[in-house]
């Protein structure tokens, strides 16, 4: 009993050790750490209001009392970007959470049972995956209308075959395992099987794909918001924020380039985080 | 072989029947009355009960259904735009080659800076080579593309004047749009380039064809390459279907007369018959596309093509 649980945790902490070893990693994880705290604690550290406007200096500089500048409504963009993490990473984490909880479920069911069930499900992805991603989210959320809520749910839906596809495969390699047939023997549910045995041996290009999904979301929340179809105003979030500082390009390019700055930070430090993980959870890379 | 590619085209068929089933339950439960956005806002209830019946918008979901798949896939009619009347058809393949353009003069510079890149990170595996290209494709695949699209403007047409940054009247305003597009794609498809080279570059058959004096660029690009062949090949391929879908936020910053920008602009004016075809034209174009990949895999890998054949005569 004893020896079993110091195995079960030495894994984790050998990961977890690789992991540190990653100076990328180590950036992505810190970088992306410090962005979601700053937005959670937005309403103190951010010198003005997200609604709050500056009339006598809009357009204005970076610099000066606003450190990133004003935009069209003399609105302090610092401010309006920690407000908007809460909008962006929370469109990221939530449209995956429910991706991953959909597709993995799904991918489950036809890794584990095969046969029919597994012919039926890929084919009905087969179906949802002929149409590029991006598009179909546009036409879920054109279908539901514009708004964050909506924005989470249409990208949401289009990333669940993904999910689906990815642990259907990596369950159909563990499958076979004579843990799993010894599970079976001893007369173990198929609900215990999966959680106890194949989950835990199956999961770890799921924590990588998570990572990397939950940067992707964020990309493709950006490209609705462009169309017009994620926050509305004057909710602020990143890709709101780049659109609508597209109409003042050519003279204040600021509008744009900082939003866009911050969504490539947070994707690339999701990344990066992503990239290391995948190292650190891949057994052929041990040693 | 030539019964597996039949066998892959029928299949798209029920495919691009489920797509077409999919893309028209979600326009028929959009919100809003067809009826509404075609007619003036003063239309007497009459008038507005007369256009849904000639419109055939009263029949129940499953005649509409069938009467548009008919109509789509028999008669090749998408139906006319709500917005200006003209057929969607029509106004789709009139835009098409602008879009493939697009799309096709991207997926060449995503191939010509993506693979070099790949084959040199990994050809120079932990160097200062390897690491930087995998830092700038990293970079170039965290960006917004459409925000690295519009500093692109911002810098060559803004800032120096050199390029057009809209329109497509001359042979320069293809710059920008392809190369903002090609180099978010280069990045994904050098992280897989690379990845797939290091998986081969220590087998066997590569040490045998250095023992023999093989020159390093026959190695590399006829031995390595070759065989890392396959997963680059799937990328490719994708890219040219999921273009089709970037083209929508592409066109519109760059306003390139394409498929993308006419959809574009539907979204905005909630011109349905628009969305629904072309979402169904792109299907298309997508799966045209991955069948031609599934035949490209034979000829860039024999097993592939033994392993077919040997399924159709199990099934036949």
């Amino acid at each position: 009993m004893e020896r079993d649980r110091r195995k079960k945790k030495s894994q984790f902490i050998m990961a977890m050790n690789r992991l540190k070893r990653n100076r990328m990693a180590v950036a992505g994880l810190v970088i992306i750490t410090v962005m979601v705290l700053a937005s959670v604690c937005a309403p103190v550290i951010a010198p003005y209001g997200y609604e709050q406007q500056d009339l006598y200096h809009i357009f204005a500089p970076p610099g000066n009392g606003h450190i990133f500048g004003t935009d069209n409504l003399g609105r302090d963009i610092f401010s309006r970007l920690l407000y908007g993490g809460r909008q962006s990473l929370k469109i990221g984490v939530v449209s995956v959470a429910m991706a991953s909880a959909v597709g993995i479920l799904v991918g489950c069911g036809a890794g584990y049972y095969g046969g029919r069930v597994d012919n039926l499900i890929m084919r009905f992805l087969d179906v949802f995956q002929a149409v590029p991603a991006l598009l179909m989210s546009i036409a879920i959320a054109t279908t539901l209308g514009p708004g964050i809520n909506n924005a989470m749910l249409a990208i949401g839906i289009t990333t669940i075959p993904g999910y689906a596809r990815m642990t259907r495969a990596s369950f159909m390699s563990v499958r076979g395992m004579e843990y799993v047939e010894a599970a079976a023997a001893i007369n173990a549910t198929d609900l215990r099987i999966i959680l106890k045995h194949i989950l835990p041996n199956a999961i770890s290009p799921m924590i990588v794909q998570i990572t990397m999904g939950v940067a992707s979301s964020i990309l493709a929340a950006a490209s609705l918001s462009f169309m017009g179809l994620g926050a509305q105003p004057p909710l602020p979030e990143w890709g709101a924020m780049l659109s609508a500082g597209r109409t003042y390009i050519r003279d204040y390019p600021h509008l744009c380039m900082i939003p866009g700055a911050t969504i490539m930070l947070a994707v690339l430090s999701l990344n990066m985080l992503g990239d290391g993980l995948g190292d650190a959870l891949d057994p052929r890379l041990k040693n | 072989m030539g019964r597996y590619i039949i066998k892959r085209i029928l299949w798209m068929i029920p495919v691009l029947l489920g797509v077409s089933f999919l893309v028209f339950s979600l326009m028929y439960f959009t919100p809003g009355d067809p009826a509404a956005i075609i007619l003036e806002v003063e239309a007497t209830p009459a008038q507005m009960e007369a256009c849904r019946e000639e419109m055939g918008l009263n029949k129940p979901f499953f005649e509409r259904y069938i009467t548009y798949i008919y109509q789509a896939f028999v008669k090749f009619d998408l139906g006319t735009s709500y917005i200006n009347g003209r057929p969607v058809m029509t106004e789709l393949l009139q835009r098409f080659p602008y879009t493939f353009r697009v799309a096709g003069i991207s997926v060449l510079v995503a191939v010509a800076i993506g693979i070099p890149l790949g084959v040199m990170a990994a050809v120079n595996q932990y160097t200062w080579k390897d690491h930087l290209s995998m830092l700038a494709a990293l970079f170039s695949m965290s960006m917004p593309n459409f925000w690295f699209a519009l500093m692109l403007v911002l810098f060559f047409s803004l800032k120096l004047g050199w390029l057009p940054a809209t329109g497509i009247g001359h042979w320069t305003c293809y710059l920008l749009p392809c190369f903002s597009i090609g180099v978010h794609s280069a990045a994904g498809l050098a992280r897989q380039t690379r990845s797939g080279m290091l998986e081969v570059i220590r087998q066997d058959y590569i040490v045998t064809a250095r023992a023999k004096g093989q020159r390093e660029s026959k190695v590399i690009f006829g031995h390595a390459l070759k065989n890392a062949m396959i997963p680059i090949i799937t990328q490719v391929g994708t890219m040219l279907g999921r273009q089709m879908g970037g083209a929508i936020i592409a066109e519109s910053v760059f306003s390139i007369p394409g498929i993308g920008s006419y959809m574009s602009t539907a979204i905005k004016s909630r011109d349905y018959p628009v969305v629904q075809g072309g979402v169904l034209f792109v299907a298309v174009i997508f799966a045209l596309s991955m069948l031609l990949v599934d035949i490209l895999y034979t000829y860039a890998d024999p097993r592939m093509k033994s392993r077919y054949e040997s399924s159709a005569k199990k099934q036949g």
